[in-house]
């Protein structure tokens, strides 16, 4: 049987991985390609790094950091934050990530998605979804849950697909950094409505949270940052519980 | 000398990393060079994206020929498209393949969103032969699978290992000197390591 995901997430900002709660008191949490060979270790299913660099500047960063963690880890990788066109997503490509995660840029153009996915391949594209429940539906925000669209996520997420996203990583704004656990209504009314598949992201505090995320929200695989980079869980402990929740993991 | 075959399909670096990694002293080039094609000793045959694409743009840089004929005499890894394109058809698109294992291509259903396509993720290859290309590698091992379509060999003795994802699928091949992979090695941690470095190795 296919296996659940466990996806650790890496913020990274001017070559270095930090650590903070929404972005802010940032802590150095150290060397990216260091990180990422200790999650690799542990049996981490694939890595997403997702860039928070404030400065346009300084952006050449993360290029140097993907390569040099595709020469030393040989798991999927994805990369996110900050793409705006088909020439960002070829120099990450070249750089070695395997995947792209866009979110804004769908929003203001959404035929980047059809255009890349002919060009690169549905496997190398997927949509970052941040959604809130706004009264009785979920809406896409962007810039980090500040900035509402008025467009309602299910339907974002079918569109998504039909351009040819080839996954997507739901994330609750609502949940974001309280680990509350993931919003699972929002996980579910996506996953059941499309084919590809569901990375669920956003409040996980628990182990609990990581197989909900499977058993409740239908997701193929679960994303986290904290509870790994401050050291409450290894991906080990993780998918011991995951296994004897009875989900299938590698 | 390793060829890695360049037709402007995917990104080749990682399979380019991964053979670095396992034999640092070997020759490795990722070409689209005819001649460097002929010439090499090994050679790797990848692909990703759609196959209609990947069978135009093989054929628009003149390689089609040099790809049958390098499937012929020399040890060959075909990697996910690069397994798909050996075929005699494929339903994506209708198009017809390279023709060097009969054989269609065929596209996953998915019943009511539950098993998604494309099928994303690490599975247990279930090996039906001891090939030497499988040396240090457990039976039952996961490898990292991301494919819409899997192959369906006419001679079912081809069939090197099987998966399962709705139903059992034909996930690796080997025929002579032909060995392909729907998985990806070069993305799948140490089991797909081991299989690039059997590569290097393979005499026939």
């Amino acid at each position: 049987m296919l296996a659940k995901r466990i996806i650790p997430c890496l913020d990274v900002t001017d070559g270095r991985v930090v650590k903070g709660v929404n972005f802010v008191d940032l802590i150095d949490a150290g060397d990216p390609v260091e990180i990422a060979k200790k999650y690799n270790d542990q049996g981490a299913d694939e890595l997403t790094f997702l860039d928070i660099t404030a400065s346009s500047d300084n952006r050449g960063f993360i290029i140097d950091i993907i390569e040099r963690v595709a020469e030393q880890v040989f798991i999927p990788l994805t990369v996110g934050g900050g793409v705006r066109g088909i020439n960002d997503i070829r120099t990450l490509l070249n750089a070695g990530a395997d995947k792209i995660s866009i979110n804004t840029a769908a929003i203001h153009n959404p035929s980047l998605v059809s255009q890349v996915s002919q060009k690169f391949g549905s496997q190398c594209i997927v949509v970052a979804i941040d959604a809130k429940k706004v009264n009785n539906h979920w809406e896409v925000f962007t810039h980090g849950g500040r900035n509402p669209t008025g467009i309602n996520a299910v339907k974002w997420a079918k569109e998504m697909v039909n351009r040819g996203a080839g996954e997507l990583l739901i994330t609750s704004m609502d949940r974001d950094g309280t680990k509350s656990g993931f919003d699972n209504e929002l996980n579910l009314s996506i996953s059941s409505e499309v084919d590809v598949p569901i990375i669920a992201s956003g409040g996980v505090g628990n182990l609990d949270d990581l197989v909900n995320g499977i058993v409740q929200g239908k997701a193929d695989a679960v994303l986290a940052a904290s509870i790994f980079h401050f050291g409450e869980f290894t991906i080990e402990e993780a998918k011991k519980y995951m296994r004897e929740n009875f989900i299938e993991v590698r | 000398m390793i060829a890695i075959v360049d037709y402007g399909m995917g990104n080749l670096r990682s399979v380019y990393n991964a053979f670095r990694k396992v034999s640092p002293n070997l020759k490795v080039c990722v070409t689209s060079d005819l001649k460097l094609i002929q010439s090499a000793e090994r050679i790797v045959f990848p692909g990703q994206g759609a196959m209609p694409d990947c069978v135009r743009e093989l054929a628009n840089r003149n390689l089609t020929e040099t790809i049958i004929d390098a499937a012929k005499n020399k040890p060959f890894l075909g990697i996910c498209i690069g397994l798909q394109m050996l075929n005699d058809f494929s339903e994506e698109g209708s198009v017809p393949g390279l023709g060097i294992i009969p054989g269609r291509v065929r596209k996953f259903k998915t019943k009511n969103h539950f098993n998604k396509v494309p099928h994303m993720g690490w599975n247990k290859v279930y090996r039906k032969n001891n090939h030497f290309m499988w040396n240090g590698i457990n039976n039952n091992e996961r490898f990292y699978f991301v494919h819409s379509y899997f192959v369906e060999p006419k001679d079912q003795s081809l069939s090197a290992a099987e998966t399962i994802y709705e139903h059992p699928f034909c996930c690796a091949i080997s025929k002579d000197n032909i060995f392909a992979v729907q998985f990806h090695p070069e993305k799948s941690s140490l089991a797909g390591l081991q299989l690039l470095k059997n590569f290097t190795r393979w005499s026939i």
